[in-house]
């Protein structure tokens, strides 16, 4: 259990996908324009991450493994998470119109977004068991929906402020970031790595 | 467009990272020295090219509804050759670059020219299509690599620059500076952009 929970918190807080990896820095850069529509897009994710995680994890331990074909990781996973994506959206768009709405727009994003598919690809990387495996995307998720929501919170502030038209869009956003993951070095000390 | 301007588009006036902000996840995470800088650039530029050829020469024979998993396919073939090859013959470089290179799969960049300008061009204009997005990917990695690289640790490419006197600023090999100098590059060339722009209307 407790080391379920550092895996948990190290991933939200120390080894942060945006600000610390890397990871899924598209719709950290293109989709954090507003809280709500950040938001959304965190939720998105962290859901297919979570179902993606399951799947490749299967993949791996009893087909690619088993079989010797460990060479077909990058073709099956990318694979996998595309069509898991289109399954998602299908189902969401029959079951609840709701969540659909919600969700919908970002769900063809996601699969090109590098988050999903590095998470797919460090988890036999870590040797992380099954359980801490989705425990690790849920983390992912979190960190993820995290980064940009408080990123998106900055830059609605930011739309009322003057700056030089050189900073505007791309420029300010990266800097900013770079102030964030500074913050979030922070948090390495009082977990550990 | 003569084949030389497609090739010249690549280099600036659509570059990807400085213009059009597209495959900014390596761009950020590989840059800490100018060597993986430069070798992620050439992975790149093999897969980019290996792809347009194949996806340009298929463009034909593809049904149009299943076009994105065919593609994907594709770059996802030559990227595993890369992968093994690199792992092969400098694992050095494979170590550091880690997942970067299976990555490289679901970089937008590739996945953006093969449906934007492979499957709509012929080979030969593909080639240089992609040979002009990937030098240009090439020397934006190169130039942010160098520049971390410089103020972190005082070297470029591992030779030294800046003597005993310089107090490195270790944050720039680390992720904030990653952004942070990113983020800088690309507010000095909106700059530059803005003064041409206003030189060119004061001549008229």
């Amino acid at each position: 259990m407790e080391n379920l929970l550092l895996i948990f918190a190290g991933t939200v807080l120390v080894n942060n996908f945006v600000l610390a990896q890397f990871l899924g820095i598209c719709p950290y850069l293109g989709v954090s324009r507003q809280v709500d529509t950040a938001f959304s897009m965190g939720m998105a994710v962290t859901f297919v991450m979570t179902m993606a995680a399951m799947v490749t994890f299967f993949i791996q331990n009893y087909l690619l493994i088993p079989l010797g074909l460990e060479y077909l990781q990058t073709v099956s996973f990318i694979l996998v998470i595309a069509s898991l994506v289109q399954l998602v959206e299908i189902f969401l768009r029959k079951v609840s119109p709701v969540l659909y709405r919600a969700l919908g727009i970002f769900l063809p994003l996601i699969t090109t977004n590098c988050a999903i598919m590095g998470l797919a690809l460090l988890i036999p990387r870590e040797g992380y068991n099954f359980i801490e495996a989705i425990v690790f995307a849920l983390g992912a998720g979190v960190g993820f929906t995290l980064a940009i929501v408080l990123m998106a919170g900055l830059r609605e502030q930011l739309e009322m402020s003057d700056m030089p038209q050189a900073l505007r869009g791309g420029a300010i956003t990266l800097i900013m970031a770079g102030l964030m993951a500074m913050a979030f070095m922070g948090f390495a000390g009082v977990i550990g790595t | 467009m003569s084949l030389l301007n497609i090739f010249k588009n690549g280099l600036w006036n659509e570059h990807p990272i400085f213009r059009l902000l597209l495959g900014m996840c390596p761009v950020l995470a590989v840059t800490t020295t100018a060597e993986n800088g430069l070798a992620m650039g050439l992975a790149t530029t093999f897969v980019l090219v290996s792809s347009e050829i194949v996806i340009s020469l298929l463009r034909n024979v593809i049904p149009a509804r299943v076009r994105i998993p065919s593609f994907i396919v594709v770059i996802a073939t030559f990227v595993t050759i890369v992968d093994y090859t690199m792992m092969a013959f400098a694992p050095a470089i494979a170590e550091s670059l880690s997942i970067f290179i299976p990555l490289i799969v679901v970089n937008c960049l590739i996945l953006g020219r093969n449906e934007a300008f492979a499957s709509r061009n012929t080979t030969l204009r593909s080639i240089m299509d992609a040979l002009g997005m990937g030098v240009g990917f090439t020397w934006g990695l190169v130039i942010l690599a160098a520049v971390r690289e410089l103020l972190g640790t005082g070297e470029v490419f591992g030779f030294t620059i800046l003597g005993e006197w310089f107090p490195t600023w270790n944050v720039m090999v680390l992720p904030p500076g990653a952004f942070i100098s990113l983020g800088v590059i690309l507010a000095l060339l909106n700059q530059l952009i803005i003064w041409r722009e206003q030189r060119i209307q004061g001549v008229k």
